[in-house]
C-alpha cells in the first residue's frame, strides 16, 4: 500500500459539507446580533441557572426542532406532515385530561376533589400522562402513515385531514375546555432547568433516538433510497411503504414530544394555539438544513440547525424591537435569503472560489 | 420517383450525450408524398434524429437541407415556422377543452372587439378535419369525450393547422391505438400523401411498417444501416439489420458457451406455467436450469421486460404459476424474490435501477441491506468489502466506491446495477437488456461474466434487443412475438431460425 501523500487542508471539503450551509445561515444572524444588538452573546449564571439571549434561541427552539427531527425522515421519503400543530393540541389535551379529568364530567372521590388544584395532585401519575400522550401522538402519525403509505394519498392531502381534524379532536377531549394545568412536576418537562432548560435535555434524548433509529439501522438509508427514487428502491427489495409508514409514525411521536413540551411551558391546555403554525417553522427548519422536498439525503443535525436559525431570526427581531407582527415578514425574508443562498448558482460560486489551485482532481 | 422531389435532406449527422453517442454520420432523406418509416431498437437513435430535426436538441456534426436550403433548426417553434410539425406518442393536448378549441388554439379567429368568434372558430375546425383527415366529428365536444384515435386525428390537424406542414412526423402513434383505429389512421396518413405531405413514420410494429410506408430507414446503436425502398426489403432482412448480425470473433465465446454447457443440469431451478398477465403476457411456459443461460428474444413490446417482471414478482400474475426449486411460490414481491435467490437488473436503468443521489457503495449494497432486513444492518467495513469486491470484479470506474452513482458513465452504472443483484448471491439472475447504451467494451465483459456466472451454477436469463448477444451467450432461446412465446430454439440453430420467428414468418 502507497503512503498517502500529506494532503493540504481543503476549503471545498468544508463547503461540501452539509452543515456547512445552515451554519453560514445561522454565523451570519448570529453576526448581525453582533453588531447590532447590544449584549446578546452575554451569559449569566445565577440560581442554578444559565440565562441569555442564547439560552433563549436554544430553549425557545426546543419545540420546532423537536418536529423538525421527525418532519426530517417525512421530507426525506418525499412526503410531507402539515399536522404536526395539530398533534401537538391532541397531546396536550390527553396530558391534560388525564391529569385532571373532572373537567369531562369524571367523578372523584370528594376526598380527592379538594386537591384539584394543588399543584402537587396528579390523577394519572406522571409517567402514565408522558405515556399516554406519547401513545395518542404516535397513534395520529401511525394514521398518517397508513393514509399515505397505504391509501396512497398524496401527503399533503392525507395530513391535512388531521391538520384540520385535529384541533378539532383536541377540542373533544377536553369538552371544549381550556384545562389550566396545575401539577408541578409536569411543569417542570418544558419550565424546568438544570443548569440549561430541560427541554434542551429532552432534544437531545430524541435526537439521539432518531439518530440510532436511523444510522445505527439501514432505516436511515432506505429513507433516503425511498425519497431519491420510490420504484428504483422497490426494484430493490425495499419495503417503500412499511418506510413510510414508519416516517410518519415517528413524525407523530415527535410532534407528541413537543406538545408535552409546549403545553407543559404555558400549563394549560390551549387546543386553538398550542404549535399554531408550528408545522410551517419545522418544514422550515427542514428546508434550511438543505434536504431537499422531493426528498433524499438528510441530516438530523442539520435540520436541528436549520430550527435554531429560525428562532435566531425571531429573538434577533425582538432584540432590536420588531413588533411581533412584523417577524412574519422578516421570516419570509430570509427565506427569499436562504433559497437564493443555497441556489445551485451560489454553490457554483462558492466552488469556483473554494476550488482547490493548482491541484487537479 | 425521382430524387430530385426531396424535401429534407440530412448529412452526416452526429449528436453525442454524456457517455453516449447517440447519432454517428448518420445521413437522412425524405421525399415530398412519401411515408418514411424509421425503425431501430431501443437506443437506436431514431428519437435523437426526430429531435435534432425539429429543434429540440442541437445538433454535433452535419447539415440539414429544407427545399434545398440549408438550415440551423433552433427550437421546436422555429421547427413549426419551418413547416415540419410533430406529433408525440402520447397525445399532449387539453382533454378538457373542445376539439375546435384544441385545433385552433393560440389562432382563434377573432371577431369584431378581440374577443374570440367561436362560431367562425368550430366552423374553421370542422372545416379542416373533414377536408384533411377526412373525420366528421362535432367539433364542439371535450376532446376528452373522443376516443384515443379521434384525439390522436385532433392532434393531427393541430400539427397541419399549425404550420401548413409540408413535413409532419409522427413518433409512434399507434402504440396506444386498436386494429380498427389504426387503420382509420392510415387512412388519413395516405390521404395527406397525396396531398404531397411528406410523413415521417416511427414505430415498433413491422406489421404496420410494411402496410404503410414507402421507404425504411433502419438506425442500430446511433448508426445508419441503410434506407431501403420497402417493397425490395423481405421482412427478414430487415429484422437482421434492426438487430444486427456481425460475424464478429464469436470463437471465444462460443467455445466458453460450450464448456459451460457440460455443466447445465436437469432439474429445473425456476419454472413457470402458463404464466401471464392480462394485456401484458400471454400464458407462458419457460424452465430455466442450473448453470444455464437462458436467451429470451423479441422485439420491443413483444412481452420480454413483462414475463422479466413476472418472474421477479415487480407485477403480479393473474394466470399461472411460478415454482422455484419445484416449490409453489406464493409471495410476489422483489423482496421475497431476493430472499429466495431470485435477482433482476431491470431495463429502464434510471426509471428503475440506480439511485443516482445514492454513493457507489450504497448502491451496491442496497438490495443486499433490504433483503437482511432493517435492523442487521451492514457495518462500514462489510459495506467498503463488498463494494470494493465488486468494483473490482467488475472492473466499475469510479474514483471511490463513495462517489455518487450520478457521475459514472452509463456503462457504469449498469454494472453497478449488475453489482447489486450479484451481491445478493441468487441463483437466478435476471437480466433484462444488461449492456443497453453501453459501449462495446463493457457489453463483451458482460456477456463474459454471464457466462461465468452459469458456469458457477447459476441460472441466468439474458434479454437483449441484440440478437447477436443472445445468440452468442444463450444456452437456449425463448422467442417471443406480440405478448406470446412462440418457439424455444436451442443455441446450436442458425441465428436465422430465431430472426425468423421473431418476424413471424412461417
Amino acid at each position: 500500500m502507497m503512503k498517502k501523500p500529506k494532503r493540504p487542508f481543503q476549503w471545498s471539503k468544508l463547503t461540501e459539507s452539509r452543515l456547512f450551509l445552515p451554519l453560514v445561515a445561522l454565523a451570519l444572524i448570529l453576526l448581525f446580533d453582533l453588531l447590532f444588538v447590544d449584549g446578546f452573546f452575554d451569559i449569566s449564571y445565577s440560581g442554578g441557572r444559565l440565562s441569555g439571549s442564547l439560552i433563549n434561541i436554544l430553549r425557545n427552539s426546543s419545540t420546532v426542532i423537536l418536529l423538525a427531527l421527525g418532519m426530517t425522515l417525512v421530507i426525506a421519503t418525499g412526503g410531507i406532515d402539515l399536522s404536526v400543530g395539530a398533534i401537538m393540541a391532541i397531546a396536550a389535551s390527553v396530558a391534560a385530561i388525564m391529569m385532571n379529568p373532572v373537567i369531562i364530567g369524571v367523578e372523584l372521590p370528594p376526598h380527592l376533589m379538594e386537591f384539584i388544584n394543588d399543584p402537587n395532585f396528579t390523577f394519572a401519575p406522571l409517567w402514565q400522562v408522558i405515556m399516554g400522550t406519547l401513545i395518542a401522538a404516535t397513534i395520529c402519525g401511525l394514521w398518517n402513515g397508513v393514509l399515505v403509505a397505504y391509501g396512497n394519498i398524496q401527503p399533503m392531502v392525507a395530513t391535512l385531514i388531521l391538520m384540520y381534524a385535529g384541533r378539532g379532536i383536541a377540542q373533544l377531549i377536553t369538552n371544549g375546555v381550556r384545562i389550566q394545568i396545575f401539577y408541578e412536576p409536569y411543569a417542570f418537562i418544558g419550565g424546568g432547568w438544570l443548569i440549561l432548560p430541560f427541554s434542551l435535555y429532552i432534544v437531545a434524548i430524541v435526537f439521539v433516538l432518531a439518530w440510532l433509529l436511523t444510522r445505527k439501522t439501514a432505516i436511515g438509508l432506505f429513507v433516503e433510497s425511498v425519497g431519491v427514487n420510490a420504484r428504483s428502491s422497490f426494484f430493490s427489495g425495499i419495503e417503500e411503504r412499511k418506510i413510510k409508514l414508519l416516517a410518519y409514525t415517528f413524525c407523530g411521536f415527535c410532534a407528541g414530544v413537543a406538545g408535552l413540551v409546549a403545553s407543559s411551558n404555558i400549563k394549560t391546555s390551549d387546543s386553538n394555539n398550542i404549535g399554531l403554525d408550528y408545522e410551517l417553522d419545522a418544514i422550515l427548519a427542514v428546508v434550511i438544513g438543505g434536504t431537499l422536498m422531493t426528498g433524499g439525503r438528510f441530516s438530523l443535525l442539520a435540520s436541528i440547525i436549520g430550527g435554531l436559525v429560525i428562532q435566531a431570526i425571531t429573538t434577533s427581531m425582538y432584540a432590536i424591537g420588531v413588533a411581533a407582527n412584523a417577524v412574519l415578514a422578516i421570516k419570509g425574508v430570509v427565506v427569499i435569503l436562504v433559497i437564493l443562498l443555497y441556489s445551485e448558482q451560489v454553490r457554483a460560486l462558492v466552488r469556483r472560489v473554494t476550488a482547490p489551485k493548482g491541484v487537479s482532481r | 420517383m425521382s430524387g430530385n422531389d426531396r424535401i429534407v435532406e440530412m448529412k452526416g449527422i452526429g449528436k453525442a450525450f454524456p457517455g453516449v453517442q447517440a447519432l454517428l454520420d448518420v445521413d437522412f432523406d425524405l421525399r415530398e408524398g412519401e411515408i418514411h418509416a424509421i425503425v431501430g431498437e431501443n437506443g437506436a437513435g431514431k428519437s435523437t434524429l426526430i429531435k435534432v430535426l425539429t429543434g429540440v436538441e442541437r445538433l454535433d456534426a452535419g447539415s440539414i437541407t429544407l427545399a434545398g436550403q440549408q438550415v440551423t433548426v433552433k427550437s421546436p417553434l422555429h421547427a413549426q415556422e419551418l413547416g415540419i410539425s410533430t406529433v408525440y406518442q402520447e397525445v399532449n393536448l387539453c382533454p378538457n377543452l373542445t376539439v375546435a378549441e384544441n385545433v385552433l388554439i393560440g389562432r382563434e379567429p377573432r371577431g369584431k372587439g378581440g374577443g374570440i368568434d367561436w362560431k367562425s372558430m368550430n366552423q374553421q375546425a370542422k372545416e379542416l378535419l373533414r377536408q384533411r383527415l377526412g373525420i366528421d366529428i362535432d367539433v364542439t365536444r371535450t376532446l376528452g369525450s373522443y376516443p384515443v384515435a379521434v384525439q390522436q386525428m385532433a392532434a393531427f390537424a393541430r400539427a397541419l393547422e399549425i404550420s401548413s406542414a409540408r413535413i409532419l412526423i409522427l413518433d409512434e402513434p399507434t402504440s396506444s391505438l386498436d386494429a380498427r383505429e389504426t387503420a382509420r389512421l392510415f387512412e388519413v396518413m395516405r390521404r395527406m400523401k397525396s396531398d404531397g405531405v411528406a410523413i415521417v413514420f416511427i414505430t415498433h410494429f413491422i406489421d404496420q411498417v410494411y402496410e404503410i410506408s414507402d421507404r425504411i430507414t433502419v438506425l442500430r446503436n446511433g448508426e445508419l444501416v441503410g434506407t431501403f425502398e420497402t417493397a425490395a426489403l423481405p421482412r427478414v432482412q430487415l429484422i437482421q439489420h434492426m438487430i444486427g448480425r456481425t460475424m464478429s470473433d464469436l470463437d471465444e465465446m462460443a467455445s466458453m458457451k460450450r464448456e459451460s454447457a457440460k455443466h447445465i443440469r436437469g432439474e429445473a431451478l425456476l419454472e413457470a406455467e402458463g404464466l401471464g398477465r392480462e394485456g401484458e403476457l400471454h400464458p407462458v411456459d419457460l424452465e430455466m436450469h442450473a448453470g444455464e443461460v437462458l436467451g429470451i428474444a423479441g422485439l420491443l413490446g413483444s412481452g420480454r421486460t413483462e414475463l422479466a417482471h413476472l418472474l421477479y414478482g415487480t407485477d403480479k400474475p393473474d394466470r399461472g404459476v411460478i415454482r422455484f426449486q419445484g416449490r409453489e411460490v406464493r409471495k410476489y414481491s422483489p423482496l421475497a424474490s431476493i430472499r429466495r435467490g431470485v435477482a433482476l437488473c431491470p431495463e429502464d436503468r434510471k426509471g428503475a435501477g440506480i439511485l443516482d443521489d445514492l454513493t457507489v457503495r450504497e448502491n451496491i449494497i442496497l438490495a443486499l441491506q433490504a433483503s437482511r432486513g432493517w435492523f442487521k444492518y451492514l457495518s462500514a467495513q462489510q459495506q467498503q468489502a463488498t463494494a470494493d469486491r465488486y468494483i473490482e470484479l467488475l472492473n466499475i470506474a469510479t474514483p471511490s466506491a463513495d462517489q455518487p452513482v450520478k457521475n459514472l458513465s452509463g456503462g457504469n452504472q449498469q454494472k453497478v446495477i449488475l453489482a447489486r443483484s450479484l451481491a445478493t448471491n441468487p441463483q437466478v439472475l435476471i437480466l433484462d437488456e444488461p449492456t443497453r447504451g453501453i459501449d462495446v467494451g463493457a457489453k463483451a465483459e458482460i456477456q463474459r461474466l454471464v457466462l461465468e456466472l452459469a458456469e458457477e451454477g447459476k441460472s441466468c436469463a439474458f434479454i437483449s434487443s441484440e440478437l447477436d448477444e443472445v445468440f452468442r451467450t444463450s444456452h437456449r432461446i425463448v422467442v417471443l412475438r406480440d405478448q406470446e412465446k412462440v418457439t424455444e430454439l436451442t443455441g446450436e440453430e442458425d441465428v436465422y431460425a430465431v430472426m425468423e420467428a421473431i418476424a413471424g414468418v412461417e
